[in-house]
């Protein structure tokens, strides 16, 4: 089956943003283009991803890496921003931005997102090392080209398939401080991979309408709120195990694994009420709830993670 | 919104001039937090030898 079959139906409405009054522009807008809500997720996953890799960072080094790599999801943010300023000014969630708005010209987030982009990849070649550069370069092209401007306006499973871009900080993290890639920044990788389809679909369930209005594909417009509740219940299903991977590879301890084993059983408990739900009143409070949830979840295994390696590099310390 | 003045140029209104300082002011920051950045980075990188380099 063609991953870009599924959106014929759908045709954009072309509309240009607002015309740009630059002189307008405040200091928060500059800061909103760097998408301060995702970026918060990828410091938060990167710095476990730093901090539970094998070899000692200075902590200076760290908050540098750390910087480096927020930036360089700020850079994608910001290019993100330019690139979508046509269907954001349809959708309500994204009118108000600076683009579409009107506060920001076109050229200024361009200019922003890629001098933001070369220097937090450059930065952090000379901080940590180039391999983790490399990938903060990759991560950037694969979120702007692979998803922004091919896959978002062409599949429903755009970001099924984008996903990957915010599943590579933690990755990112732990090359930098350990210099290469092994099993356990890849599952990892797999646990945000495999979250981020029922996390966005339930946000999508809701916001179906605006994404229809701006002919972007998402799965609730194209295959319906049936065909999404089942994706999110696969997905959820596929999680769950995955989730508790960092337990049953060894790294990660028995909280983990039990708030890993609780948590994958909350979202599926969750996935399967709103997939028996139909649609409706229920089914949107479901997908809300689902949607919260899926944050909590995320947060609680990094968290976790993260907790109990630093307990037991301290318990380390003091015995040796 | 920016006028035009007598003789063709920009006028900015009050407000475009608080926010063009807003601006001014968050470059200015943004940049003396990357020089400090660099200088401890280049510190701890190079560790005691930074003092120790032939001139």
């Amino acid at each position: 089956m063609s991953l870009v079959s599924d959106n014929a139906v759908l045709e954009r409405p072309l509309r240009a943003p607002a015309t740009a009054h630059p002189c307008m522009a405040g200091v928060g807008d500059y800061i909103s283009l760097l998408k301060p809500r995702v970026m918060s997720l990828v410091v938060f996953t990167a710095l476990v991803g730093l901090l539970v890799a094998p070899g000692r960072m200075h902590p200076v080094l760290v908050l540098a890496a750390l910087v480096c790599i927020a930036i360089g999801a700020g850079a994608a943010g910001a290019l993100n921003m330019w690139y979508d300023a046509d269907i954001d000014a349809l959708m309500r969630r994204t009118a108000a931005r600076p683009l579409p708005a009107g506060r920001i010209a076109p050229g200024e987030a361009l200019g922003f997102g890629m001098i933001l982009a070369v220097g937090s990849v450059a930065m952090l070649g000379l901080v940590a090392n180039w391999l983790a550069a490399g990938m903060l370069a990759f991560t950037i092209f694969f979120y702007i080209v692979i998803y922004t401007m091919w896959l978002k306006r062409s599949t429903p499973q755009n970001i099924v398939i984008g996903g990957a871009a915010g599943a590579f900080p933690p990755l990112i993290g732990w090359v930098a401080a350990s210099g290469g890639i092994g099993i356990e920044p890849l599952i990892l990788f797999a646990v945000i991979f495999l979250w981020t389809p029922p996390h966005f679909w339930a946000l999508a369930l809701l916001r179906s309408d605006d994404y229809a209005r701006a002919g972007v594909p998402m799965l609730p417009v194209v295959r319906g709120g049936a065909q999404t509740r089942l994706q999110i219940l696969i997905y959820s299903l596929m999680l769950a195990p995955v989730g508790a991977f960092p337990w049953l590879f060894g790294f990660a301890g028995p909280a983990y694994g039990a708030l890993a084993l609780v948590g994958g059983a909350g979202m599926i408990a969750l996935a399967s009420r709103l997939y028996a739900a139909g649609d409706g009143a229920l089914a949107e409070r479901t997908a809300r709830r689902l949607f919260a949830f899926s944050i909590l979840y995320l947060f609680v295994l990094f968290a976790a993670l993260l907790a109990e390696n630093r307990y037991a590099a301290l318990f380390a310390g003091a015995a040796s | 919104m920016a006028d035009e003045n007598d003789e063709g140029g920009i006028v900015l209104s009050p407000e475009q001039q608080r926010r063009r300082r807003a601006r001014s002011l968050a470059i200015a920051l943004a940049l003396g937090a990357l020089v400090l950045l660099v200088y401890l980075v280049t510190v701890v990188k190079l560790g005691p030898g930074v003092l120790k380099r032939p001139l």
